[in-house]
Parts: structure tokens; sequence; C-alpha cells
């Protein structure tokens, strides 16, 4: 059986959700291996959260937020900017890709880039393979 | 009836053992109230010897050490099997300890940096002991270290590393009463004697190792060196934020948070200076050791089954 990827992915309300929904009413493609999770602001994806979805069987994460300056709280999206750049070098030290995660601006306009990173991401997974951990259940 | 206790060390240091001592002389008090029957470190009973005793026989095994070997988890289920109550002593038992770290390598590249590739170890044959030989059978090396709690029901854990004593204190007062309710339920900040120089709101722009600047007595987060302490158990009184070391966040997360690096590695990154791309990374890039300073003590329990293999 040929792999598909499960990915998921944390949109904050304002820009990168805005941006999906752009892709769908532009009726842009893109493949539907991803699982979207509305969030108010992509700083309030905690680590934990990343964590837990690759404990629970993701094969990437993907998180959206608002380009840097443009945050509706101001500078959630720094926050998360640091935060997933702290949790590559731990994803690396754990064994996992650091590639696995992702972190893309996209504005509530951008509904051809999010179909675009969104097309690029699912490749990459793809070509990656499926996530070293243990799948405790299904997505 | 004096209560039976047993202490076993796993993989450990012999620190938790020593700990006990610390106590002083309450610790002629407690021998008051129990009897020893099996304390591999001080006295002189053999594994026979439990294996004969009836099943719950002893009251509390207190398990210090993490599991590294079959020995380890054989004894841990022995112990498991002929106590009433089973208590995690110490950091090792509990999260793993600096022992865990070595769940982020191959059990390999362990055995192959300890015997083979190490400098000051003169090693010609390239022995590597392990196995059952002529003689003797050496316990297997497990393929990664685990904490108690992974291998069998704990009923209750003695945080620190080792145990300080106000806690171990406090612990088998408890214990010893039948209670399970023991420890703080707040950070240490929340003790730390350097609490009061804490900033409202602490902003860092650079990192520093701890010998890497003249300690000025304030807050060790408001001088940009990594605390623990805001995301570690109270317990301890701040012995090393008073001995001018930060706190590595040997006693394990606040009850109630799930998981202490993960935590720990958030507000890191929160209190980082809004700044351009480049100079951020070269900022995170300053911290070394990700897994070893945010799970020093817990790496274990991040990595129960040890390192992913990504094949990519």
């Amino acid at each position: 059986m040929s792999f598909e990827p499960k990915i998921v992915a944390f949109l904050c309300n304002w820009c990168a959700y805005a941006g999906a929904d752009m892709a769908g009413t532009s009726r842009l493609k893109y493949p539907g291996n991803m699982v979207a999770i509305k969030v108010m602001c992509s700083g309030r994806v905690d680590p934990e959260f990343i964590l837990e979805a690759f404990e629970k069987g993701a094969d990437g994460v993907f998180i959206g937020g608002c380009h840097p300056g443009d945050c509706h709280y101001v500078n959630g999206n720094y926050r998360t900017r640091r935060r997933v750049e702290m949790m590559k070098k731990l994803l690396e030290q754990m064994g996992i890709n650091p590639r696995r995660l992702r972190l893309e601006w996209v504005s509530a306009t951008e509904g051809q880039k999010f179909a675009r990173v969104v097309n690029e991401f699912v490749e990459e997974i793809r070509r990656l393979g499926p996530s070293p951990i243990k799948k405790e259940e299904a997505i | 009836m004096k209560r039976k206790i047993a202490m076993y060390w796993g993989a450990g240091c012999g620190g938790c053992d020593v700990s006990l001592l610390g106590i002083h002389e309450k610790l002629l008090d407690l021998l008051d109230e129990v009897e020893i029957v099996f304390w591999p470190c001080a006295t002189d009973f053999k594994y026979e010897d439990v294996e004969k005793m009836e099943d719950g026989y002893i009251d509390i095994t207190f398990y210090n050490g993490a599991i590294r070997t079959e020995e380890n988890e054989e004894i841990a289920k022995l112990l498991r099997r002929k106590s009433k109550i089973m208590v995690a002593y110490g950091s090792c038992a509990t999260e793993g300890c600096v022992i865990g770290l070595a769940n982020l390598y191959d059990r390999e590249e362990i055995l192959n940096a300890v015997y083979l590739n190490n400098e000051t170890t003169p090693n010609e044959k390239k022995i590597i002991p392990r196995g059952k030989g002529e003689e003797v059978k050496l316990p297997e090396f497990l393929p990664a270290v685990k904490t108690l709690e992974q291998v069998v029901k704990v009923d209750a854990s003695i945080p620190g590393c080792p145990p300080p004593a106000p806690v171990l204190e406090e612990a088998l007062n408890a214990l010893l009463e039948g209670r399970m309710d023991f420890g703080k339920e707040v950070a240490l900040c929340d003790e730390c004697p350097r609490k009061d120089t804490k900033p409202d709101k602490i902003v860092i722009d650079r990192f520093y190792r701890w010998h890497e600047k003249e300690d000025d007595g304030s807050c060790f987060l408001a001088q940009g060196m990594i605390c623990m302490g805001p995301a570690t158990r109270a317990g301890c009184g701040g012995e090393c934020t008073s001995a001018g070391i930060p706190c590595t966040g040997c006693m394990g997360p606040v009850p109630k948070v799930k998981n202490q690096g993960i935590a720990m590695l958030s507000a890191i990154a929160s209190i980082i200076e809004n700044m351009d791309e480049e100079k951020e990374r070269a900022i995170i890039e300053s911290i070394n050791d990700v897994a070893g300073t945010f799970y020093k003590f817990s790496a274990a329990k991040l990595l129960p089954e040890g390192r992913f293999k990504d094949e990519s």
C-alpha cells in the first residue's frame, strides 16, 4: 500500500485559516492529507501540542501564522518562530527529522501560497516516509 | 510491630542510598520504627532471601536508580511482587535522571564509546563485556533506560537527585503513616532565595552558561542564564540557586504538569527578545544541547524506547 502522510496543521484564526479558506473559495487544489486545527493565534501552539501530534501518529506538523509584524496579537507569531526553531533542535536530538515540522506565514489573501506550501509539505513528507514514532492511535 | 522496608539500587550513582543519611539523627528514630529486610548497599542479604519471602511481605520498598540492565528489571519485578507499597526513590527511578540521557543515543553507540573508542580504556582485544561467558552470564544491557514506572506499578515517588533532606523527611513520615500525599505543589521560584529579584517581565537577548558570567546574586533568568526553576517542583529550598548555580530541574515537574522539559522550552522561547530572524537563530543556536538542557532529568520519559530512527 502506498504511503499517505498524515499531517496535523495548526492554523491561526486571523491569517492562515483565512488563507486556507481563500484557497478553497479560489478553487485551488491541495491534497487532503492535512487535518486543520484552528487556533486563535499561532502563539497558542504550545510545543507540547507539536510533540503530542507526533506521538499520536502525525507524520508531519504544519503551523500557519500571520506574517511577522502582522500578528493580530502583536507578537504571538514571533514566539512561535522561536519555539519552532527550538523544537526543531529537540526533534533532531530525539532522532526525528526536523523537516517534519514546518512553519509558514500565510496571510488571509494568500490562498495561492497556502495551496503551494501545503502541496510542497505533503510531497516532502511523502519522500521522508512514515514517522518513526510508534502510533498510539490513528488520527 | 516494626514495618519492614527494603531499599534497592538500580542504575544509579549510590547518592540515593547515601541521601538517607542526610536526615541525620532522625534516622535513628526511623530505625526504631522499621526493620530493614533488604538493602544491598548497607546490609548483607541476597536475592534468594527476597525470593523466599511471601508475596507482600515487605511493607515499603524504596527503589532508587533507573532500569538499565536485565537485572535491574528483574529485581524491580521481584520486589514489586514482594512489597505492599513500591516507592520510586529519587530522580532516576522516577524519571530516568542523567542516566536517561543515554536514550539520546543507540545502545551500540554507547557500548562502542565506552569500550572501544575510549582513549583511556586500552582494549586491544576489542572485548565488550556482555552476554554469556564460560563461567558467568552478564545481565543484558537493555536497549533503553527505563523509569521504574515503565516497568512495574509504582505507588508513590520521591523526587530529587538525590531527594533533599526536607523532601525525604516529609515523604518518609507520610509513607510510614500510610499516606501518599506529600511534596509541594508549587514551583521552585516560590521558595527560591532570589525570588525578590525576579522582575515582572524577563527579556533575554543572549544566553550565558553559568561559568561565563559573574553571578550578581539576582534571579538567574533575569541574568540570561537558563534556570529550570519555573518548571521545577519546589521542596529543596533552592539548594543550588543559593549556592550560585541555576536550577537544572532534578525535582521534576510541578504536579499536574506532564512534561517539564517542553514547558520550560516554551517559556524560554517566549522570553527571548523580539528581534530579526538571523539574530534570533544565533541566540537559539547558542543553546548547544536542547535535550540535555531541558530534559536533563527526564529524557527517559521523553524517549521511553530510546532515540527514534528516522530513515530519511
